[in-house]
């Protein structure tokens, strides 16, 4: 289970007090594909971050199959991150200087796993990037660019994947491969919490949290 | 995928910032490494050009003393000039004369025309108890040369002894420890030491020099000498019978005979020419020394403010490395690289940055090191400069110097806040 408890977080612009996410609770239960949407600056990516144990909340508590990750010191929390969490990002981050496979691999870097290459020309095959495996990001697509980055995410079967608006450069036909893919990844017994503005992204989620924002 | 092998790889992918920095690293390395061959091959020159010069000087000393042997034999000898009525059998066993002449004999040799002379002693000699110290010494009052007004003025073999001063024989001075400067009293009157000789082997070694004007006051023979020595006299074709002959012509109550000068000359001669010889290596150690102490100042200097440039310049490339890493480090830390991961990574980097550098620059400036040399000497070999302790040191150096640089910057890209680079869109 994935449990926000009385989520708060604020920010300090000079004098004034933001507050982004004010009393923000949330329970998404195993294998569901949770969205949650928001307009821009409603504090999505804030709310993503928080739950991706990279953003200490102000206020309230945050479970991740019942470990409060905020409990654990930095070292053992970035383990945990590395077990448990896998991200995908709206401008897929992936690193230059690695190929295709490389940075799926990079997933590797901390969380050592066995047979992980096996597992990730696996996962690419499956994501119709065989052909791609040596080339540079610079060298793919937009759609190739996010399969990578979502390859990356799962390499290491994470319990909880979190995207931050994964669609939001690619058209329709990719956008649609990467949210198919999250609705079964969820429906393995995992979670996928999606933020994103876009009512139609959405609307192919399990369930839909509306941020209203302030 | 692992660390090393992201770094190699990204060291491929900014090639730019990776050889600038090696190149500062390689610089610093190259600096120190070339200064410190430098300084080594300066050093084996050094004994190089000072084993010459000494097997040079050994030569030098060798054919003077050769050439003021066949000198002083042409020369034939020396004569001591005694008055007629001294007993022989005394003089030999006391070793001085015990009848006096007038002290005016001797300008009366001077200011005559005789050819076969030279360098005029004339000498008050006795020996006696030194009461003060309970010594048997022979006293010797000179008054250095007098010079012969027939002939062009000679460089004097002997110096005179100033009033009120000393010299001193082996003997003496070693047994009753007397030094330079020291002030003795020799029958009641004070004299400062000026001179002490060297050992001799005669009887030299326990005679006091003093002034020949004092020497006759103090023995109470007022204007009275008892010998007077003539040095290089130039008769190898006469034989003593002629110089004889022209001596008591002028001097009808004296007799002549011939005197140790030859082995006395002959000693002087070798000391001096060793003396010079010493004199002109000193001078060559000593400006080496010189030169050595310049390019230290030089290098202490110069060194360490290039190794500073140069690990500035690290810094700022390390720092701009990190700026343009800023979203790399966003993602590995959601990826769950811990921030130390992150310090250590760019620390690896500046490691292999500071190794290859040091590689690359004891290369460069051992060989520049080395061309500076060889520009020299041929002697100093390209084995005899290699320093395996300075290649260490060079080694190690730079690995730690491009650490250092580094800590700053890698210390703030580990603290980069990862939802700060992250929530940018
Ligand atoms: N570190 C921060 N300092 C100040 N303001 C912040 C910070 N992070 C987020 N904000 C503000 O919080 C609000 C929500 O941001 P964000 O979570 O990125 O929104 P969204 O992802 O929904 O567009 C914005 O107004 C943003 O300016
Ligand atoms: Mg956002």
């Amino acid at each position: 289970m994935l449990q926000l408890t009385n989520i708060k977080k604020s920010f300090r612009k000079k004098n004034d007090v933001v507050n982004v996410i004010d009393n923000f609770s949330l329970t998404v239960d195993e294998g569901k594909f949770i969205a949650v949407q928001g307009a821009s600056g409603s504090g999505k990516t804030t709310l993503l971050l928080m739950i991706g144990t990279l953003l200490t909340p102000d206020n309230g508590t945050v479970l991740i199959n019942g470990t409060d990750p905020y409990s654990l010191n930095p070292e053992v929390r970035a383990n945990f991150r590395a077990q448990n969490i896998g991200f995908v990002f709206q401008q897929f981050y992936l690193l230059p200087y690695l190929t295709v496979l490389e940075n799926v691999l990079t997933s590797n870097l901390v969380f050592k796993k066995a047979n992980a290459k096996e597992k990730a020309l696996k996962l690419l095959q499956h994501l119709n990037l065989e052909h791609r495996l040596t080339h540079l990001p610079s060298e793919l697509s937009v759609g190739e660019r996010q399969r990578t980055a979502l390859a990356r995410a799962v390499l290491n079967q994470p319990k909880l994947i979190l995207a931050d608006e994964p669609t939001g450069n690619l058209d329709a036909e990719n956008g649609a491969v990467i949210l198919d893919y999250f609705k079964k990844y969820a429906a393995k017994g995992n979670y996928v919490l999606m933020v994103t503005h876009s009512k139609h992204a959405a609307e192919t989620a399990d369930r839909i949290e509306v941020l209203d924002g302030k | 995928m692992t660390f090393l092998k992201l770094i190699i790889k990204e060291i491929s992918y900014r090639k730019l910032n990776f050889w600038l920095s090696i190149l500062s690293a390689a610089v610093a390395a190259g600096c120190l490494i070339g200064a410190l061959t430098f300084l080594r091959a300066h050093k084996l020159r050094t004994e190089e050009i000072i084993d010459r010069k000494e097997i040079e000087t050994k030569k030098r000393v060798i054919k003077l003393e050769d050439d003021y042997r066949k000198i002083t034999k042409k020369m034939g000898f020396n004569v001591l000039i005694l008055p007629k009525d001294q007993n022989l059998n005394d003089f030999y066993a006391d070793d001085f004369a015990s009848k006096y002449m007038p002290e005016n004999y001797v300008h009366k040799l001077a200011n005559s025309k005789i050819v076969t002379i030279r360098h005029l002693l004339p000498s008050l000699q006795q020996k006696l108890k030194w009461p003060e110290k309970k010594r048997t010494i022979i006293l010797i009052g000179t008054r250095g040369e007098v010079p012969n007004v027939f002939k062009s003025p000679l460089k004097p073999l002997v110096q005179p002894v100033n009033p009120g001063e000393i010299v001193l024989g082996h003997e003496l001075h070693s047994s009753l420890n007397i030094s330079i400067g020291e002030v003795v009293t020799l029958l009641g009157k004070s004299f400062k030491v000026s001179k002490l000789h060297r050992e001799r082997g005669n009887k030299d070694d326990i005679t006091a020099w003093i002034n020949l004007k004092e020497a006759q006051i103090l023995l109470k023979k007022e204007n009275k000498i008892n010998a007077i020595l003539a040095l290089e006299c130039k008769c190898a074709w006469a034989g003593l019978a002629k110089v004889r002959d022209e001596i008591s012509e002028i001097l009808p109550d004296t007799q002549t005979l011939e005197s140790h000068g030859k082995a006395l000359a002959r000693a002087e001669a070798r000391d001096r020419a060793a003396k010079e010889a010493v004199a002109a290596l000193d001078a060559v150690k000593h400006h080496r020394a010189v030169m050595l102490a310049e390019q230290k100042d030089f290098v202490s200097t110069l060194v360490p403010a290039v190794i500073f440039v140069c690990a500035v310049w690290i810094g700022v490339l390390a720092f701009g490395n990190s700026r343009d890493r800023r979203y790399e480090i966003g993602v590995l830390r959601a990826l769950g690289v811990s921030s130390k991961n992150i310090f250590f990574l760019f620390l690896t980097k500046a490691a292999l940055i500071g190794f290859a550098g040091a590689v690359l620059g004891c290369c460069a400036g051992f060989f520049a090191g080395m061309l500076i040399v060889s520009d020299k000497s041929q002697t100093v070999s390209l084995f005899a400069l290699f320093q395996p302790n300075a290649l260490i040191l060079t080694l190690a150096g730079a690995t730690i110097l491009s650490v250092t640089a580094t800590w700053l910057p890698a210390l703030s890209a580990a603290r980069q806040d990862p939802a700060e680079i992250l929530r940018k869109e």
